[in-house]
């Protein structure tokens, strides 16, 4: 078949888009198993400093690992009872708390965490525990649990459906438990997959608010970086990966709605 | 239904929080057993009215609803043990068809056995049996309402609601599911209120049927009080069409520009008058001369737009099979025990 100019001349500009967004990933993860980076791979392929990152860097893992869940944990609790609550009261005030839930999106990190080091900064306790670090993840993932579970919540009729549960005799608790968590459910798996992700990924506000003893993922990275050989730094981005992109690849998979993954299944299938 | 209640509602009015007034302070009795259809157009009120009886809306300070004597007016829906079937059918997705009929029996903890028997009995009461473990999102629109119907049936309620349950539906599907909820109705012998802007609806399911206007009830009676015998214009407007002429008495008589209509004693300046009641009769006797404007062939009958002059226009129809064509001129009349007379 033969193809227009034009056809290959795009094929050439995606290419290139793409190299230009895969090599840098690609040379890092080269870098982290490279004897040395400046001889480059002819001085052999090594696991060595992916294990000295491990001995170095386990304990900024765990604690990310940890942060993460306990933020999920958070705005779980938090984020889903007022994304019903703003949906189920639709007035001026509901769509102003919506707006404003936001602001930490839009707000730098540095800002909100300068915020809390100036306002809790005196609390001697907290300010060097790794629960302050989680005040900062929360405020600024409680948005995008609010917000997944808000749009899935518009989406389907969620008050005739209470009512139905209601005039069948269910009290508030077994509609919530029974009706309205698990057709929100496909929003709370979005959300908590989004709050997992940043929560593991954040810098800005960690950056701020972090110790020597509190030390997170990314922070850890960037520490590296400055203090370590390259090929650690590397290496400590391999294990980055490994922990995140699954997690991309599950939202990916969620974000789609189920009536087109069941088509995509019934093509397979033939 | 053996725990079937009467209904009572006394100076239920509703205003909402931003002042629109969606009821008039009504009273409506309701005998157990019995069939009311709430008829009206949008914005009359009758939805308002059904999720007072549901509890679903609080009456106005005053209102009071009462189930076979005991007061419910502060008793919210889930202990007022009724059964509810919506327009949008409102079954559960996360549910099967089995699932969502056993959902009532679920929260009032009855045991699995029981509640086997009782969705089996409830299946195929509603002809939904091989249905069991489908999903809500594999059914048609009338297998949801009827699995709806049957959700609603299966905690035996003391009343059942039907809010608009067919208009979601297709004609032919309408009429089939009107069929069945009928036959449900009167075999269960349950107290049901019934939600419509549908007149055909009203009529074929309404042991009564209130008409609303406003937020008000202008008439309640038996489709047949309804038809023949509307108490407003609002009624005789709203419930199928109704003709209406003018002229000047003379005697017994009504003088029109096209002829005489024979009226009676308590002949009026103004008499209405149902399409069906117009007959075309031979030229003899007291008749008006009809032009036909209009000749709709509709098959089982003809419908034909008559020109009585004056600018008065009527709607006729005929079950003659003669052909009838515009311009040609029919001789008319309407024998007085049809004609209806409203100030």
């Amino acid at each position: 078949m033969s193809r227009s100019p034009r056809f290959y001349l795009q094929l050439a500009f995606t290419v290139l888009v793409c190299a230009f967004l895969v090599v840098p990933v690609v040379l890092s993860i080269m870098a982290g198993v490279t004897e040395n980076f400046f001889i480059g791979i002819k001085s052999g392929l090594t696991l060595r400093w992916v294990v000295e990152v491990w001995s170095l860097y386990s304990k900024t893992i765990f604690l990310s690992i940890g942060i993460a869940l306990a933020t999920l944990a958070v705005t779980l609790l938090i984020g889903v009872p007022a994304a019903y609550v703003l949906a189920r009261r639709q007035n001026r005030y509901t769509r102003w708390m919506e707006e404003l839930l936001v602001l930490p999106v839009a707000v730098p990190g540095l800002a909100t965490a300068l915020a809390l080091i100036l306002l809790y900064g005196q609390f001697r306790g907290f300010r060097i525990s790794w629960s302050f670090i989680l005040v900062g993840h929360v405020l600024f993932t409680l948005p995008f649990m609010v917000r997944s579970v808000l749009a899935v919540m518009g989406a389907i009729d969620l008050k005739t459906l209470e009512d139905a549960a209601a005039s069948l005799g269910a009290s508030f608790t077994q509609r919530f438990f029974h009706v309205i968590l698990p057709n929100c459910r496909q929003g709370i798996l979005a959300g908590a997959l989004m709050v997992v992700t940043l929560s593991m990924g954040e810098f800005n506000i960690t950056w701020m608010l972090h110790t020597p003893l509190t030390m997170t993922l990314p922070v850890g990275l960037a520490d590296s970086y400055a203090s370590m050989r390259l090929e650690i730094g590397s290496a400590y981005t391999i294990i980055f990966f490994i922990m995140i992109i699954p997690l991309l690849v599950a939202m990916q998979w969620m974000s789609e709605p189920p009536n087109v993954r069941a088509r995509a299944r019934k093509k397979q299938h033939g | 239904m053996d725990n079937t209640v009467g209904i009572r509602l006394a100076g239920c009015g509703k205003t909402f929080a931003d002042g629109t007034r969606a009821l008039e302070r009504v009273d409506l009795d309701i005998n157990p057993g019995e069939t009311v259809v709430l008829l009206g157009p949008s914005g009359c009120g009758k939805t308002t009215m059904l999720r007072i009886i549901a509890g679903l809306e609080q009456p106005d300070a005053g209102g009071r609803v009462l189930f076979g004597g005991e007061d419910v007016t502060l008793l919210p829906i889930e202990q007022r043990h009724v059964g509810m079937v919506f327009q949008s059918y409102a079954l559960f997705p996360n549910m099967s068809v089995a699932e969502n009929i056993a959902y009532g029996l679920r929260v009032r903890g009855m045991d699995a056995a029981q509640k086997k028997q009782r969705v089996d009995e409830m299946l195929s009461m509603m002809h939904l049996d091989s249905f069991a473990e489908r999903q809500i999102d594999q059914l048609s629109g009338g297998q949801r309402q009827r699995v709806a119907l049957a959700r609603a049936l299966a905690v035996r309620p003391r009343v059942l609601l039907l809010d608009e349950p067919l208009t979601a539906l297709d004609a032919k599907l309408r009429e089939s599911l009107r069929a069945e909820i009928d036959r449900l109705l009167r075999s269960l012998k349950i107290t049901a209120v019934y939600v419509t802007h549908d007149q055909s609806e009203a009529m074929a399911l309404g042991d009564r049927i209130a008409v609303m206007d406003h937020g008000r009830i202008a008439q309640i009676g038996s489709p047949r009080d309804i038809y023949y015998r509307p108490a407003t214009r609002f009624v005789a407007d709203f419930i199928g069409s109704m003709n209406r002429v003018r002229g000047s008495v003379e005697g017994e008589h009504l003088r029109l520009a096209s002829g005489r209509l024979h009226v009676g004693p308590r002949v009026r300046a103004e008499v209405l008058f149902r399409p069906e009641d117009v007959r075309i009769v031979d030229s003899g006797g007291a008749h008006l001369q009809a032009r036909i404007v209009n000749a709709f062939f509709l098959g089982d009958h003809t419908r034909l737009i008559l020109d009585l002059g004056d600018a008065q226009t009527i709607i006729a129809e005929t079950v003659e099979r003669r052909e009838f064509r515009p311009g040609d001129l029919v001789p008319v009349t309407v024998d007085a025990a049809a004609l209806l007379f409203l100030d």
